[in-house]
């Protein structure tokens, strides 16, 4: 199977976070270059989504943004005021972020699909914290396209290594369950 | 006056729905809501629910398991099931229709595309 194509990749981010923004939120986005990274990133502080992505191809997406977007993102989504200031991050804000995680992820997946094959998706794990570093368990580089909204940088990433064995084992678990994938 | 189900493991899914819902102009009694398949089948058993908007991807009991889990049961099998979700793939789509979904909400949706698919059932 061949190599997803870069550009195919962030498109996909560039449309579904676009898509998403604009339909749920009704926030304004602009995005920034595109760049590859390494598996581990920089240490970092904020809210980190993450929807992990398994077929032929398995990997992660994730939406990574600092608290004071968080909450906006929540506020926009909920259609709630805004609350000024304050650095509180509670669980219904996560559950925002990790839902819009789960909108964005799964529309990228739904595009990418179609060079890819068939991906199941999980349901989205969200962190809060500060001077954490994420890491992939892979060498494959991450896609990160940045993106601002009100002044503050949000990240999509999207990390995928070709692993047909997965999914020929869980093909084998589905029969035995007797489910079709 | 018709009472209705939300099905989705995201409380702010939840709550964007039942607004939509509530600011619609449709002639709408009690909104019940579930995280998952197992807690909507406890509601389905235990209300007079008219139709069901539920999420595919959820932990412990997914949408398509508990549209299977519904239309194998008499007592059920004519009750109307949306599904308003992230999968637009052919082939959950797909599943969702050939299991007996009655249509089918891509996320991000708007709260008109929630209004003109229900008003079919309403």
């Amino acid at each position: 199977m061949q190599p997803l194509d870069q550009a195919i990749l962030v498109n996909a981010i560039l449309t579904a976070t676009t898509e998403v923004f604009e339909v749920m939120l009704d926030l304004k986005i602009a995005a920034e270059p595109a760049y590859l990274n390494p598996p581990s990133s920089e240490p970092t502080d904020g809210v980190v989504a993450l929807v992990g992505l398994a077929g032929q191809w398995v990997g992660t997406g994730i939406v990574q943004c600092d608290s004071g977007l968080a909450r906006v993102l929540f506020s926009h989504l909920l259609g709630v005021d805004e609350t000024p200031g304050g650095e509180g991050v509670d669980g219904e804000v996560l559950d925002a972020v990790a839902e819009i995680a789960n909108m964005i992820v799964g529309n990228v997946k739904n595009t990418i699909e179609e060079h890819l094959g068939p991906l199941g998706m999980s349901i989205p794990t969200v962190v809060f914290g500060r001077n954490f570093t994420t890491r992939g368990g892979g060498s494959e580089p991450w896609t990160i396209v940045p993106f601002i909204c009100r002044e503050s940088r949000m990240l999509v990433k999207v990390c995928l290594t070709h692993c047909p064995e997965a999914a020929e084992s869980r093909r084998g678990a589905a029969v035995l369950r007797g489910f079709t994938i | 006056m018709i009472d209705l189900l939300i099905v989705d493991d995201s409380a702010a899914i939840r709550k964007i729905l039942q607004r939509v819902l509530r600011q619609a102009d449709v002639p709408l009694g009690e909104v019940y809501e579930a995280a998952d398949g197992l807690e909507a089948l406890k509601v389905v058993e235990t209300q007079k629910v008219g139709l069901i908007l539920a999420d595919i991807n959820m932990p412990n009991m997914d949408g398509l398991q508990f549209l299977r889990k519904l239309k194998e049961d008499s007592r059920w099998k004519a009750l109307p099931v949306i599904m308003v979700t992230t999968e637009g793939g052919q082939a959950k789509v797909m599943a969702a229709a050939e299991l007996g979904a009655g249509g089918y909400i891509r996320k991000p949706f708007t709260a008109d595309q929630i209004r003109h698919t229900l008003a079919a059932f309403l």
